[in-house]
């Protein structure tokens, strides 16, 4: 409990900090699912690790793929392109899960590769355009960014991630928001 | 500065021992029921948390424990007598302690009003102590028992105020203040006068002073070599009376004129001695809040000090954070074990014989060092039982019910986690079982019951789990009414017929009371549901029984330890699964003959002369690739702990295996029909079934009429 805590305005102190030094630049991760390039803000991301097999979870959507062990700790997989409609991903050795964690909670999302690390000041970050309302994807989306001629769409982890404790959410999405 | 924040959180952690320990034997205590080591025990409690509150310069703390203390001493010198309004008082004495223990650790102030009732009412009782001689003594600075000698026959009175700079020149004052105590009975009371304010205070300067009284048979060159080290820097005045009830005599001061500091051997030997001070430090805390004060008593009967100090040299109080570490090593160690073995599976047989059987016993030793690092986290769970009777005895006070609470098997020991988390649970059970359950008296003759309602607690073993039963003689539940209710609020459809268990089991949806009127004890619908959640999250369960006009009684079934289990890996396509151990009654491959289909609706097989329903796990689960076939696989017959029995057909069983429990919600979120999950030999995860998850499952699967969903976490599901 005292750790938690503590460590919890720490961590949210420390981000902030990285990010004011760096003057409004963002370092984001991106990678590939398909033909479409995703970002995630690298401060998010604990690791990038291979495909190892996953054990599955009884009756989900197919975009949990299951679990895995991750040094002794159980973390669900999710596939992102079967999350975005294009269909349960048939994973090769050359697949890799990029380690998320959100607030108290650890992620792995299921991508094609790993692309580029991104330096992206806020005002190069584009809106997205609107979609049809009632789109849920629309909501986990922070904001569009051209890196050369191609397109990176910068995801929402906290949102993303956001599951049924939505009040433990809210620092952590502001970290990674703002 | 955080040292003695530690020793603070000692004394805090300690008193609320203490005062558990004085509720306890208040709660016990009352005219026709005096025992003289329980009031004892009593005084002892509320003198130390006053010692120890005195020493941290908790004033509203100590005045009040005061006041607290001197009825206590007139009750067990037997100059009060003992009332039932006596009692009342003592208990909500004991109250406002907790309320002032908590206001002193939470630094804040006592609200205004808190104090004086009580002390108005412990004065009254006090005001029947007559000695005039005795009473002067009590009002004196500590109290009668600082001044009463002891086998010693020297009292002296001995003032100790260090330099500020003492802990620089790396002395101690705790070490000689404990050498003061062990030349006898020592009374120590710490000067705060001296402490500046938080914003002047340096941190590394000392600035408290010590008054001891000390009754003792040692020579005064012996009291001022305690302070050879440090009187060339500090004040240390010793005077000495030379029998209790003379004027002080004569009174010496020593201010060091000794040769400068210690030379370096000494000094070594000091800081050695301060180690091993540290380490047995709490040790002698407690054991002086023992002994101390049985000393006024030394003409009179045996005491129970030697009892006490038998107790504390065989206990030792170790962080939890330390034995939480030992838990997950030995978690680790199980695992990597598993694999090793797994791995030594493939080897050809009968040449590696010597490493088979190292392994064989590793195993062993695993097994054996995992239940003790478990027990270590064990505790009884009278631990949790002993705050009922309170509970009820307000709660009859407040409904005008006559209630007794019975207890049985308060030693059955469980997991800290799970001893800790029964609280609120059990509190709320009980509150229900006295409000809801137990008729008023009058109704209870009218039934021709007896006046007194009953409510039994009890806690036993039962195949590796811990169940705990609530029940009462009350009224049961009145099914008519919780049906009308459950259609009133939709949460069944108008017209239809569940069977009484399923009545019954209404009680435990969210928002649900059939409280007529709200009552300040229950009835806010928040009660059963909560419980039920509190439980299952602890991987337990909970079960109703009720026979209308005889009562009910809840079972709750809780796991031992949340660390680890003994499972069976099973495989159903290229799943596997771990089941516990204790469900698993035997597996065994059908026969087609004693396979049925019944009403089309489930199959059911036919075993030691009863009828078990088969669950196919891969219809449950949705596997592809299993072995649909269960003549082909295997049927494991489990157990629920509320004696129901199921078929599960699964492809293979591999074997057995101890295996570390580790949490699926940590990161994601429970699932139907899965208590946890593992981690296997390979590395792979597995999860670990809920029987009585599985069997809710496939009832719900079969039957038309679908339960209403219990708080079921299906809204986030289209999430991530």
């Amino acid at each position: 409990m005292k750790t938690s805590a503590a460590l919890a305005p720490a961590a949210s102190l420390r981000n902030d900090v990285v990010a004011t030094a760096n003057t409004n630049e963002e370092q984001y991760v991106t990678f590939t699912v398909g033909n479409e390039e995703y970002g995630v803000n690298i401060l998010s991301v604990r690791e990038i690790r291979g495909w190892t097999p996953e054990s599955r979870l009884p009756n989900l959507p197919d975009y949990v793929r299951g679990v895995i062990n991750l040094r002794g700790i159980i973390i669900p997989i999710f596939d992102l392109r079967a999350r975005f409609g294009g269909g349960t991903t048939e994973v090769t050795k050359r697949h890799v899960v990029v380690v998320v964690q959100v607030g108290e909670r650890t992620r792995g999302i299921l991508v094609d590769a790993i692309s580029d690390i991104l330096s992206i000041t806020r005002d190069q970050i584009k809106p997205p355009p609107s979609m049809e309302t009632g789109m849920v994807e629309a909501q986990y989306l922070s904001g569009l960014f051209t890196a050369e001629n191609r397109m990176v769409t910068l995801l929402d982890v906290a949102r993303l991630f956001a599951v049924e404790t939505c009040d433990d959410e809210h620092p952590a999405q502001k970290a990674l928001t703002n | 500065m955080e040292d003695l924040q530690q020793f603070k959180q000692t004394f805090f952690d300690e008193s609320g021992e203490f005062l558990g320990v004085a509720e306890a034997g208040l709660l016990r205590l009352s005219p026709d029921n005096v025992d003289m080591e329980e009031i004892n025990a009593i005084f002892r409690a509320v003198h130390s948390i006053k010692g120890g509150g005195g020493a941290f310069g908790f004033s509203d703390l100590v005045a009040f424990a005061h006041e607290f203390e001197t009825v206590m001493d007139g009750v067990r010198n037997s100059t009060i007598p003992i009332t039932d309004d006596l009692v009342d008082t003592l208990i909500r004495a004991n109250d406002v302690l907790g309320q002032l223990l908590a206001n002193a650790r939470d630094n804040t102030k006592p609200r205004a009003g808190l104090t004086e009732p009580v002390v108005a009412a412990l004065k009254r009782n006090a005001a029947t102590l007559q000695e005039p001689d005795h009473s002067d003594e009590l009002k004196g600075t500590e109290s009668a028992t600082a001044t009463a000698p002891a086998a010693g026959n020297g009292i002296f009175s001995i003032r100790f105020r260090p330099k500020a700079d003492l802990l620089l020149s790396g002395n101690d004052p705790t070490f000689m203040l404990r050498a003061l105590k062990n030349m006898g009975e020592a009374e120590i009371e710490c000067d705060i006068g001296g402490l500046p304010t938080l914003a002047h205070l340096e941190p590394e300067l000392l600035y408290l002073g010590w008054s001891v009284t000390l009754v003792t048979d040692v020579k005064r060159s012996e009291i001022l070599d305690v302070f050879e080290f440090v009187s060339d820097e500090s004040l240390v005045e010793i005077t000495e009376h030379v029998t209790e009830f003379n004027k002080p005599s004569g009174s010496a001061t020593a201010i060091g004129k000794r040769p400068g500091p210690a030379a370096p051997l000494e000094l070594q030997e000091l800081s050695k001695n301060a180690i091993s001070g540290n380490l047995t430090v709490i040790d002698d805390i407690s054991s002086a809040a023992q002994s101390a004060p049985s000393s006024p008593r030394s003409g009179g009967k045996s005491t129970s000090s030697g009892d006490g100090a038998h107790l504390t040299s065989h206990t030792i109080r170790v962080d939890l954070d330390k034995i939480d570490r030992l838990v997950n090593m030995v978690g680790e160690m199980v695992i990597t074990q598993a694999m090793v073995a797994e791995h030594l599976r493939d080897l050809p047989p009968g040449e590696f014989q010597e490493l088979l059987e190292g392994l064989e016993q590793l195993a062993q030793h695993t097994r054996e060092l995992r239940e003790s690092v478990m027990s270590i986290r064990a505790q009884p769970v009278g631990s949790v039982f002993s705050r009922m009777p309170r509970l009820v005895r307000e709660l009859a006070g407040e409904t005008g019910k006559d209630v007794s609470l019975v207890t049985s098997g308060e030693n059955t020991e469980v997991d800290k986690t799970v001893v800790e988390n029964l609280v609120d649970p059990l509190t709320h059970m009980i509150r229900n079982s006295i409000d809801h359950g137990l008729e008023t008296p009058d109704v209870r003759m009218a039934a021709g019951k007896s006046r007194t309602g009953t409510v039994h607690l009890s806690a036993a073993h039962r195949s590796g789990r811990i169940v705990i039963e609530v029940s009462d003689d009350g009224r049961g539940i009145d099914r008519p009414r919780v049906l009308k209710k459950a259609i009133e609020r939709g949460l069944l459809p108008a017209g239809s017929t569940p069977s009484d268990e399923e009545i019954d089991n209404m009680i435990f949806l969210p928002g649900f009371s059939t409280a007529e009127k709200i009552s300040n004890i229950s009835g806010r619908g928040v009660g059963m549901d909560v419980v039920r959640r509190n439980i299952t999250s602890l991987g337990g369960r909970i079960g109703v029984y009720s026979t209308p006009g005889q009562g009910s009684r809840f079972v709750l079934s809780l796991p031992l330890t949340l660390a680890v289990l003994d499972g069976m890996v099973i495989s159903v396509g290229a799943e596997r699964f771990v089941l516990p151990l204790t469900n698993i009654v035997e597996s065994l491959r059908p026969k087609s003959s004693e396979l049925h289909g019944l009403v089309n609706k489930c199959d059911v097989m036919m075993a030691r002369g009863e009828y078990v329903r088969l669950v196919y796990l891969h219809q449950l689960f949705g596997i592809p690739g299993a072995v649909v076939d269960s003549t082909k696989g295997l049927v494991v017959l489990v157990e629920t702990e509320d004696g129901g029995r199921l078929g599960l057909v699964v492809d293979e069983v591999l074997g057995q295996q101890q295996v570390v429990i580790k949490s699926l919600e940590s990161n994601y979120r429970r699932l139907d029909g899965v208590a946890a999950a593992t981690i296997l030999g390979d590395g792979r995860v597995a999860l670990i079934l809920d029987v009585a998850g599985l069997q809710e499952m496939s009832q719900h699967a079969g039957s038309l009429v679908s339960r209403p969903q219990i708080a079921g976490p299906s809204t986030q599901s289209h999430l991530m």
